[in-house]
C-alpha cells in the first residue's frame, strides 16, 4: 500500500481499524479530537460501533462492558480525560479485560493548557488510578510507529488480558507525515477466541463472570500475586527501545515520543563541536527498558533526561542507572517544546564540567 | 408426584447473603423467573452494582459483569453495542443509580439503549450501613441525616420514573412494589414487559421496585413492609410510567 500523509490523530484511528477494533467510545478533548471524528466517520464504513458518551467516566465504563464482551475496543482522550477514566481502568485492570487506551497528552495540572506535553508519565506509569495494577505504555515518536504499535497494543491487550496505554502527546496528534499501512498486518486474523468473555452463555455449560471484587483477603492477595506474575512476563517479553549513536557516546540522552526527535537533532549538532552524544529512546515507557543502561554505563559519563515536564521519567532512568553514573534532568513544561540549543548548551555545560 | 413448585434455573445455588425480610431477594427471584420464562437465559448478560445486591454476578445463572459504584448503564451500553442481540440487564440501588450513577442512567435512557435497568430504591445505602440515598423521605432518620432529612440541607427525593418517562428514549418506565403477595405479581408483570419491551427492540426500560431494608430502617421484616406502604408509596406512586409496547398496539 502507498503511504498517505495523514495527521497523527487519524493514522492512530486508522490503525486501530486495521487492527479489527470496531468498537470505540470516546469524548471530545483537545487535542485528539481528529479521533473522535474520524471514527464517527469511518466506523460505520467498516460496520463498527462508534460511541460519543456522556462523560469519559462513562466512556471507560462503555470500554470495560465491550471488552468485557469480548470486542477489541479502543478509547482515546487527553490528560483531563484520562484522570476522569482511572476509576475505569483500574477496574478493567482488575477484572483483566484488554483494551487500548491513547493518551495525547496536554499539559496540566488541572485545565493546565492544550500545548503538547509529556507530564502525564507518571500517571501512565506509576498507576494512576487506585490498587497494585500496571498499564503496559507504548510512547511513539512518529506517526508510523504510533500506527505500528496502536496495531501491537491490541495483540498486547489481548495477550495479556490487560489495557495497553499508548502515550503521545499534542504535537504527535496534530502534526502530519506519511503513513504506510501495508506493514500493519490484519489484526482480525489473529485475534484468538476470548472463552472467558460475557457474550451471553449460549450453549457454553459454565457462565462467565467479569469481576474484580474479592472480599476476602487471602483470595486478593493470591489475585494481586498473579496480576504480578503477569506483569513479570510482560516486563521480560514486551521490552522496547532504541539506541543511536551510544556506542561510544560521552553523554547519552534519554527522551521518549516528540521531544525523542529533538534529541535526534541534538546528536548531529553536539557532533560538529566533537561532543559525542548518544540517545536511549524508550519505545515502552513501562515496562521500563533496562538493557540500553546497562550497555552503556560502563563508558558513558553521564546521562541527561530531557522532557515535556518538570521531570518524571528521570526517576527511572536513575533507577535503571541505580547511582553508578551521574543522571541529569532538562525540561520545559507548560507546552513548550524544548529546543535543540537549549538542549546542546545543556550538553556543553555537562560536556565542559566534570561530569 | 406432581411438581407444583420447582426454583427457577434462572438462579444458582449460592445462598443469598441479604439480611433477613429484605427484598432483594425477592426481586432477584422474579428477574431471574422471567428471564427463564422467556427463554433468554443463555443469552442474558447482566451487570452487577457496586451495592448490597453487589454479588448478583455469582446469583443469577448467566453470563455477568461487576461495575464500578453507578457505572452499570454504561457497562451494560458497552456489552450491548458488541452484542445487540443478547438481552442486557442491570441491577442497581438507588446510591447506585441516582446519586453517583445518575448521568450514567439518564443517558443510557436518552440515548434509548436497548437495556432494562431494575432499579431497588430501598430509600436508603444499604451496604455501607444507612447512610442518607437520593431517594431517602423528607424527615427520615439516616446515619448521614441523625435529625431528619430536611430539605434546606439535604435537598428533595429523586423521582427517578417521573424524571426518565420525560425522554424519548425511554420505552417501558414502570413502578412497583413488593410489600404483598398481588404487588409481588404485579412487579413480575412489569419486569416481563421491561424485558420485553428490550427484546422488542424498544430502547431503554427500567423497572423502579420499592423495596425494603429492615435492617437499616431499624424495623422488623413486617414493619418494613409496611413503612414501604405507608411512607413511601404516598411519595413514590406506583403504576407506568411510559409504555411504547401499548402505543404500538394502539396504533395497531
Ligand atoms: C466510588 C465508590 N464510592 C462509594 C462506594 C461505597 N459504597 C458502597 S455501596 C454504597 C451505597 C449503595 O447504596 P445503594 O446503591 O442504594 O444500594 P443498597 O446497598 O441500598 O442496596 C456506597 C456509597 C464505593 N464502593 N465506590
Ligand atoms: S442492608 Fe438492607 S438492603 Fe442490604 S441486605 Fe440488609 S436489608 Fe437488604
Amino acid at each position: 500500500m502507498a503511504k498517505v500523509l495523514m495527521k497523527g490523530n487519524e493514522a492512530l484511528a486508522e490503525a486501530a481499524i486495521q487492527a479489527g477494533c470496531r468498537h470505540y467510545f470516546g469524548y471530545p478533548i483537545t487535542p485528539q479530537n481528529e479521533v473522535t471524528a474520524y471514527m464517527a466517520k469511518r466506523m460505520p464504513e467498516v460496520g463498527g460501533v462508534f460511541l460519543q458518551a456522556e462523560s469519559e467516566v462513562s466512556a471507560i465504563n462503555m470500554v470495560y462492558g465491550a471488552g468485557g464482551a469480548g470486542a477489541r475496543v479502543l478509547i482515546t482522550s487527553s490528560s483531563p480525560g484520562i484522570s476522569l477514566m482511572q476509576e475505569g481502568i483500574s477496574y478493567i485492570a482488575g477484572a483483566e479485560v484488554p483494551c487500548v487506551i491513547a493518551n495525547i497528552m496536554r499539559s496540566g495540572p488541572g485545565l493546565g493548557g492544550i500545548q503538547p506535553s509529556q507530564s502525564d508519565y507518571f500517571q501512565a506509569t506509576k498507576g494512576g488510578g487506585h490498587g497494585d495494577y500496571k498499564l503496559i505504555v507504548l510512547a511513539p515518536s512518529t506517526i508510523q510507529e504510533m500506527a505500528d504499535l496502536v496495531q501491537q497494543a491490541f495483540d498486547i491487550a489481548d495477550k495479556y488480558r490487560n489495557p495497553v496505554m499508548i502515550l503521545g502527546d499534542g504535537m504527535l496528534g496534530q502534526m502530519m507525515e506519511p503513513v504506510d499501512f501495508g506493514s500493519i498486518k490484519k489484526g482480525e486474523n489473529h485475534i484468538e477466541e476470548k472463552t472467558w468473555a460475557t457474550t451471553g452463555m449460549g450453549t457454553r455449560k459454565k457462565k462467565n463472570i467479569i469481576n474484580s471484587l474479592e472480599l476476602d483477603p487471602q483470595m486478593l492477595e493470591k489475585h494481586n500475586i498473579e496480576l504480578f506474575k503477569k506483569y513479570e512476563k510482560a516486563s521480560k517479553e514486551e521490552v522496547r527501545y532504541e539506541m543511536t549513536n551510544c556506542e561510544d557516546a560521552e553523554i547519552i540522552l534519554v527522551a521518549y515520543g516528540t521531544i525523542a526527535r529533538v534529541a535526534k537533532n541534538v546528536i548531529e549538532l553536539a557532533k560538529r563541536e566533537n561532543i559525542k552524544v548518544g540517545l536511549i529512546r524508550p519505545i515502552s515507557l513501562w515496562p521500563f527498558p533496562v538493557e540500553p543502561f546497562e550497555k552503556t554505563v560502563d563508558h558513558v559519563k553521564g546521562y541527561l533526561s530531557i522532557e515535556m515536564s518538570m521531570g518524571q521519567m528521570v526517576e527511572d532512568v536513575k533507577l535503571a542507572v541505580n547511582g553508578r553514573k551521574p543522571v541529569y534532568f532538562y525540561g520545559r513544561a507548560g507546552g513548550m517544546v524544548p529546543e535543540s540549543y537549549a538542549i546542546l548548551e545543556e550538553i556543553r555545560k555537562l560536556s565542559g564540567g566534570a561530569i | 408426584m406432581a411438581v407444583v413448585f420447582e426454583k427457577t434455573k434462572g438462579l444458582t445455588d449460592i445462598p443469598f447473603h441479604y439480611c433477613p425480610g429484605c427484598t432483594h431477594g425477592i426481586v432477584h427471584r422474579l428477574v431471574a423467573e422471567v428471564m427463564e420464562e422467556l427463554g433468554v437465559l443463555n443469552k442474558a448478560i447482566g451487570v452487577a452494582p457496586v451495592g448490597c445486591a453487589v454479588f448478583a454476578y455469582e446469583y443469577f445463572n448467566c453470563d455477568m459483569q461487576e461495575a464500578a459504584h453507578g457505572r452499570a448503564p454504561a457497562v451494560a451500553t458497552g456489552i450491548k453495542r458488541v452484542h445487540p442481540d443478547r438481552v442486557v440487564f442491570t441491577y442497581q440501588g438507588d446510591g447506585d443509580l441516582a446519586a453517583i450513577g445518575t448521568a450514567e442512567t439518564v443517558h443510557a435512557a436518552a440515548r434509548g439503549e436497548n437495556i432494562t435497568v431494575i432499579f431497588i430504591n430501598n430509600a436508603i445505602y444499604g451496604m455501607t450501613g444507612g447512610q442518607m440515598a437520593p431517594t431517602s423521605l423528607i424527615g427520615q432518620e439516616t446515619l448521614t441525616t441523625p435529625y431528619g432529612r430536611k430539605p434546606g440541607n439535604n435537598g428533595y427525593p429523586v423521582k427517578m420514573c417521573e424524571m426518565l418517562s420525560t425522554l424519548d428514549g425511554a420505552s417501558y418506565i414502570e413502578r412497583v412494589s413488593v410489600y404483598d403477595v398481588k404487588h409481588v405479581l404485579q412487579a413480575k408483570k412489569a419486569i416481563k414487559n421491561a424485558f420485553t419491551a428490550q427484546i422488542n427492540k424498544k430502547g431503554f426500560s427500567m423497572i423502579e421496585v420499592l423495596s425494603s431494608c429492615p435492617t437499616n430502617w431499624g424495623l422488623s421484616p413486617n414493619e418494613a413492609l409496611k413503612w414501604i406502604k405507608d411512607k413511601m408509596e404516598p411519595y413514590y406512586p406506583l403504576g407506568v410510567y411510559k409504555n411504547t409496547l401499548e402505543e404500538v398496539k394502539q396504533n395497531g
